[in-house]
Formats: structure tokens, C-alpha cells, sequence
């Protein structure tokens, strides 16, 4: 078997309600491998983009790259290597941590306190894939209550 | 003009130039059908059962080469074309299904026959299309007949709901579609054809390996012409029988499971494949690892996912298999050497003659081989031959002299038991002058029976002749070679009257057992002009051969008959 490798995907595609079940299910019947999925319009057009983060050996890339061609609503498939990636995530903390100790570890991943309520702290960061993985690790210590990750998006460099 | 969603439907199909609708009325397509009654832009035929609708469809695109059209209501109506579309889908044959759907306010509610076609379709249709609003519609339809049909093409689903076809508004049937997300590339990459020209040229052991595509893009002409100029051997798949015409020395056969001896021989050994339309499918290779060892591979293909899909290709050419022979044959011409690849076409006669397609005949009983030959002497290229899935199947696609395209009808992806017959009366719908042969089992044959009824009552003559062995044949023949002659649910030795039951439904039957029967009731069958059950008693356990077992290499296969020897 061929070496898996990663690869970000991004689809252009005609934003109407069924693209996003072509696009998964295409994914879901040829035994391909979702990551992480974000979708969300293009402004002023009537186009949407989906990020997918994939893996897969050099064969199944092509394919997948190929199949998304294949379907009618697809404008546009990028699959460079070079993509400027980011994810974001939301991370709850308990009021007992200590807030400025949770700035200063937000702030250090490019992010901050996006909400402070009476028995809750929520950090937010936006960083590339590998560095919301660090931050995460980092944020044990501070026993946080929940991790939401928002799914990697990419843009051409 | 103002007019109804429904009439809009018959409107854009008759300026499509569709002549005939196969289908099954229902609750929530009645307003269609209320148009249809009115309308003689198209026949209607009423299938009985919708799989039969969308088999017919299929056998008459198939046959013409136009798009196939059938018409099925909501939910079950629906649910029944699936395999259909999948057949349909496998194979790439251009047709559109309409069907009904519950009206958009109760879409989402589980409705009375209320199923999610677009999400049941999506996996098995090339697009298909949920009308939202009746001023999408004319647009939707057209676009459907135009994805149907180009590029590689395949079955699209429009899906309508029931107050969208009673809504009034503007009908105005588009002259031309633009999708922009859609543009199939026809024209194959300039240097590409080059470079894979200065390959063939280069080449010691050249093959073309010709699939389906051909059939599809029309150019049977364009490939025996590049064969004849170069007199390069030719191997063809399951889907492309008919294309260099049977009696062509160039032609070595059938490869794959069940090719013959010097077809997968040619393929293990070549040393360039010129895959044209086709797919490399598993049923071709074998065991991939093995499969053409020696060989670089231009392949020509419309569909670039086939493409380096199982296979590494040294030449990809992206485009309609047509055009890119043309040039092939452009660039080829008065530099190709005949001669260079003599040797090579003499070791293929060798082994032609080492071991041919051929099996042992008997005077005690009807051999299936036996049955198909007959026919192919007999009636030869005026017929057209459809066929169901199994032993009888593979026995047609190997003894029948397919003379040229289309004249071979047979669900080739998908393996859809039941095909045969609704292909077999779509296929005579589309050629009238034609005679129409299913061959068929005694399997297969009961999975689309009722449509006795529809070719009676339409007065369609189609001939079904049910290669009898009193089994699953294929199954079982996979349990003798596999599974120690456990013959799980394979026993067919329960049996209905052929005969009785074709008379029922306003055929006629003939139950054979001696070839001089099988003879006079071909003869009667074709002279009755009738729907037709031919019940030709066969060899119980005859098989089909040579065979490469599932996984095997292409070169290793079971060539005699151990069986028989037993």
C-alpha cells in the first residue's frame, strides 16, 4: 500500500442545497477519508467553498481530485501544496483558572478571551492545523470543560 | 405560451425529438400522464413494473444511440427504477427518468409516498435535479438531455414535484445549455496523440483494447480503420462485441474472466495496450499486479477518473475516442509498418489455434453454446441480441458473430439479472425492422416476466430464449469450482410452464429439448411476429469457459472442462 499523504482540498462550487451531499457522499460511497469539512458561501457570488482536509496515497488524491470534477456543480478544484491553512477553535474554561494565565496562552496562539460569564471563561484561537493541535495540548492544564474545533479553511498562496 | 408544469414535460420532450416514453403512471406524476393523454408527439408504453420502464429505456438507447426516456411516479415508483439508473449508470447509457414527487409542502413530512430520490440517485445517476420552481423547469430539462447525452454519457434523474407540474406560467424550451461548471473535453491533447503515435510506432507487440466507449462515441469505423492500417491485433471487452465484427482476423476475441485463450494471452504479453473507451475493469484484469506486465498503456478515455483510475497509463489522453483515432490514424499514416508487428500476430494465431473458443458438443443433449451459434447462423447480423445476466450471457458474448455495434445489448457493469427482456423490447421499439433475441436463464428470465403482458399487449415480437440448465447456472458454477459442489440455493429444479405461462400473458411458448425443435421453433417463433418463450432444455452442468478465477491472473485459466471429464 502506497504511503498515505495529507492533502487540503478546496471546491468551488454552485451554492445550492444538495452540492454539499454530492460532495460528502461522493467521499463517503468511494471509501475516502474526511478529515475535517468547512463550508460557507463566497460573498457576492453564487458559488460556496468547501475546504475538505483529506488523506490518502497519491493514487487516491488523483481520484478524489478527479471524481470532485465530475460532478456537475463543482467549478473548481484546488489541491495545491502551498495553502496558507488555519483553523479555529473555542475553548470553555471553569471561572476558577486563572484568566490572565488563559490570555496569555490564547494570545501566544494568535488568538484571546473571545467571552468571560459568571462561571465560564471562553478562549479563542486561529492558527495553523499543527499549532490548534499545541494549544490544545497546552490547554489541559487550565481543566477546560469543552473543545470546539471549526475545521481547517485554506487559501492559495 | 402559458401552460401547465406538466405539459411543459411533453413539450420539451417532443423538442427533444423523444418517440417513445416507457413508464408507469401514479399519484403524484397523474398530472404528466394527464398531459400525455393528450399529446401524439410520443408513444407510451406501460411497462409493468417501472425496473422495466427504465431497463426498456435503456435498451432502446442502447440500440439507437439516442437518449432513453422513462417516466415513474413518487416513492415506489421510484424506488423501482433505481436499479435501473444503476444499470443504466454502470455502463454510461444516455437516458432521463422523470419522476413524481409529493408537492413541495410536503417535502420533508413522510409524506404518502414520499421518498428522497435525489438523495436515494444520487450515487447511481450522472446529475439529477429537484425542481423547485416552475420557471426552472424548461431549463432543467433541457440541461438534463444535454448532460445525458455528453461527454461520458449517463442516466439523469429529474425529480418533479406534484403541484409544480399543475402550476401555470411561461414555457419557453431553451435553444442551447450553458453550464459552466460542465464543459467535457472532446479534443485529446494534441501532444499527447503524438507522443502515443511515435509509441505505437515504436512498438513490437502492440494491442487494441477496446471497451464500451467505442460503441458509445460511434466509432467502430475509426478503430477498424487504425486496426486495418497498422494490422494491429485487437482484443474486446464484454461492452464493445460487435465493434471489429466477428469475422475480422485482427479481432482475437473477448478478454477477461471469461475471454479466450489468445485474448488474454495477447494482453499478458503485449508490450503497448491502446485502451480505447475503456476501463480496466476487474472482470478484464485479473489479479492487477500481473495484469499486462510488459506493456506501457496509452489510454484514450473521455472520462479522466478512469484514467490512471487502476492502472498507471504512460499516455493519457482525455478526450472522445472518435476524434482521437481520427488523428491517431492522421498521424500514423504512411509511417505505420504492417509488417513490423508480423511476428507478433503470428504468435497470437498460435495460440488462436492452440487453444480456440470452442466447447464439445453433444448428440444427447442441447449444448447452450450449441443454441447460440444456431441463432448466429441463422439470423447473423440481421439480429440485434440482448441478454440477462449469468452463464447464458457469457455463452452469447463468446459464440454469437457480432458483426457491429449496438447489435450486442447486455448489462456489462452492473450484472443486472432481469435486463434482458424490457432491453430486448426497448431495443425492437428503437430498430423495428430488426428481430430481437433475448437470450436469457431460468433465472433470470422470472426477474422481468410480467413484461410477457406489455410485449403482447403492444404487439412487440421480441424472442426470449431461456438457456434452461435447472439453475443458478453461474453460482453454481462458482460452487463447483469453489465451494466444494455445495449447491446452496442454486437448485432451480422447480419449475413454471414456459410455455403455459407465455400463452397466459398472450404469447407463445415452446418447450425444446432436440435441436431439430430448437430449429422449427425459432422458424415459427420469428414467423408468429408474437412475444415469444423459446424453453430449450440444456445441459445441466455445462460451463462457462475458459475461466480466470476471481483474483487470479489473467493467464492463468481453467481451460477444459473438469467437470465434464469427471
Amino acid at each position: 500500500m502506497a504511503k498515505a499523504a495529507r492533502r487540503v482540498i478546496s471546491i468551488l462550487v454552485e451554492n445550492e442545497s444538495s452540492v454539499l451531499s454530492r460532495v460528502s457522499g461522493l467521499f463517503a460511497g468511494r471509501g475516502y477519508n474526511i478529515e475535517t469539512l468547512t463550508v460557507a458561501p463566497i460573498p457576492n457570488t453564487n458559488r460556496s467553498r468547501i475546504t475538505i482536509v483529506t488523506q490518502g496515497s497519491e493514487r487516491v488524491l488523483e481520484q478524489i481530485t478527479k471524481q470532485l470534477h465530475k460532478l456537475i456543480p463543482v467549478y473548481k478544484v484546488i489541491e495545491h501544496e502551498e495553502m496558507v491553512e488555519k483553523e479555529m477553535v473555542l475553548v470553555k474554561f471553569p471561572i476558577e483558572e486563572s484568566l490572565a494565565d488563559i490570555q496569555a496562552l490564547c494570545e501566544a496562539y494568535n488568538g484571546g478571551i473571545a467571552n468571560v460569564g459568571k462561571e465560564m471563561i471562553i478562549g479563542m484561537v486561529a492558527d495553523a492545523p499543527d499549532r490548534v493541535k499545541h494549544f490544545i495540548e497546552a490547554t489541559r492544564r487550565y481543566n477546560p470543560l469543552e473543545t470546539v474545533r471549526g475545521g481547517v479553511v485554506a487559501m492559495e498562496r | 405560451m402559458k401552460m401547465n408544469g406538466a405539459q411543459m414535460v411533453c413539450e420539451a420532450l417532443i423538442a427533444e425529438g423523444v418517440k417513445t416514453v416507457f413508464g408507469y403512471p401514479g399519484g403524484a406524476i397523474m398530472n404528466v400522464y394527464d398531459e400525455i393523454y393528450k399529446q401524439d408527439g410520443f408513444e407510451h408504453i406501460l411497462n409493468r413494473h417501472e425496473q422495466a420502464s427504465v431497463h426498456a429505456a435503456d435498451g432502446y438507447a442502447r440500440a439507437t444511440g439516442e437518449v432513453g426516456v422513462a417516466m415513474v411516479t413518487s416513492g415506489p415508483g421510484f424506488t423501482n427504477a433505481v436499479t435501473g439508473l444503476a444499470t443504466a449508470y454502470m455502463d454510461s447509457i444516455p437516458m432521463v427518468v422523470i419522476s413524481g414527487q409529493v408537492p413541495l409542502s410536503l417535502i420533508g413530512t413522510d409524506g404518502f409516498q414520499e421518498i428522497d430520490a435525489i438523495g436515494i440517485s444520487r450515487p447511481c445517476t450522472k446529475h439529477n435535479f429537484l425542481v423547485r420552481e416552475l420557471k426552472d423547469l424548461p431549463r432543467i430539462l433541457k440541461e438534463a438531455f444535454h448532460i445525458a447525452r455528453s461527454g461520458r454519457p449517463g442516466p439523469v434523474l429529474v425529480d418533479i414535484p406534484k403541484d409544480i407540474t399543475a402550476e401555470f406560467g411561461e414555457f419557453v424550451y431553451p435553444e442551447s445549455v450553458d453550464i459552466e461548471s460542465y464543459k467535457p473535453t472532446y479534443k485529446g491533447n494534441k501532444r499527447q496523440i503524438e507522443k502515443a503515435v511515435d509509441a505505437i510506432l515504436k512498438a513490437k507487440k502492440p494491442l487494441l483494447y477496446i471497451g464500451g466507449g467505442v460503441v458509445l462515441s460511434n466509432a467502430s469505423d475509426q478503430v477498424r480503420e487504425l486496426a486495418q492500417m497498422g494490422q494491429i491485433p485487437a482484443v474486446e471487452t464484454l461492452m464493445a462485441r460487435g465493434v471489429m465484427g466477428a469475422r475480422n482476423p485482427l479481432l482475437q476475441g473477448m478478454l477477461g474472466m471469461h475471454g479466450n485463450y489468445a485474448s488474454n494471452m495477447a494482453m499478458s504479453e503485449t508490450d503497448l495496450i491502446i485502451s480505447l473507451g475503456a476501463r480496466f475493469d476487474d472482470r478484464v484484469t485479473g489479479k492487477l499486479s500481473e495484469f499486462a506486465r510488459y506493456a506501457d498503456v496509452i489510454h484514450v478515455d473521455i472520462d479522466a477518473a478512469n484514467i490512471g483510475k487502476l492502472v498507471d497509463v504512460d499516455y493519457p489522453i482525455v478526450g472522445d475516442v472518435k476524434g482521437v483515432v481520427e488523428r491517431l490514424i492522421e498521424g500514423l499514416k504512411s509511417r505505420i509498418n504492417p509488417d513490423r508487428y508480423k511476428d507478433w500476430r503470428e504468435v497470437l494465431t498460435r495460440y488462436n489455434e492452440l487453444y480456440p473458443q470452442s466447447y464439445k458438443d453433444s448428440d444427447d443433449v442441447i449444448k447452450p453454446q450449441w443454441v447460440v451459434e444456431r441463432v448466429g447462423e441463422l439470423l447473423g447480423e440481421e439480429a440485434i441480441i440482448t441478454s440477462d445476466v449469468g452463464q447464458h450471457q457469457m455463452w452469447a458474448a463468446q459464440h454469437y458473430p457480432f458483426d457491429r455495434p449496438r447489435q450486442w445489448i447486455n448489462s456489462g457493469g452492473l450484472g443486472t439479472m432481469g435486463f434482458g427482456f424490457p432491453a430486448a423490447i426497448g431495443a425492437k421499439k428503437g430498430v423495428p425492422d430488426k428481430t430481437v433475441i433475448n437470450f436469457t436463464g431460468d433465472g433470470s428470465i422470472l426477474m422481468n416476466m410480467q413484461e410477457l403482458v406489455t410485449a403482447a399487449e403492444y404487439k412487440i415480437p421480441v424472442i426470449n430464449i431461456i438457456l434452461n440448465n435447472h439453475f443458478l447456472g453461474m453460482v453454481r458454477q462458482w460452487q463447483t469450482f469453489f465451494y466444494d459442489e455445495r449447491y446452496s440455493e442454486t437448485d432451480l429444479t422447480y419449475q413454471p410452464n414456459y410455455k403455459a405461462l407465455a400463452e397466459a400473458c398472450g404469447g407463445i411458448g415452446y418447450d425444446v429439448t432436440t435441436k431439430e425443435e430448437f430449429d422449427a421453433a425459432l422458424k415459427d417463433a420469428i414467423e408468429q411476429d408474437r412475444v415469444a418463450f423459446i424453453n430449450v432444455a440444456v445441459n445441466r452442468f455445462e460451463n462457462v469457459l475458459p475461466m480466470v478465477p476471481a483474483g487470479g491472473a489473467l493467464y492463468n485459466m481453467i481451460l477444459s472442462d473438469q467437470q465434464e471429464e469427471k
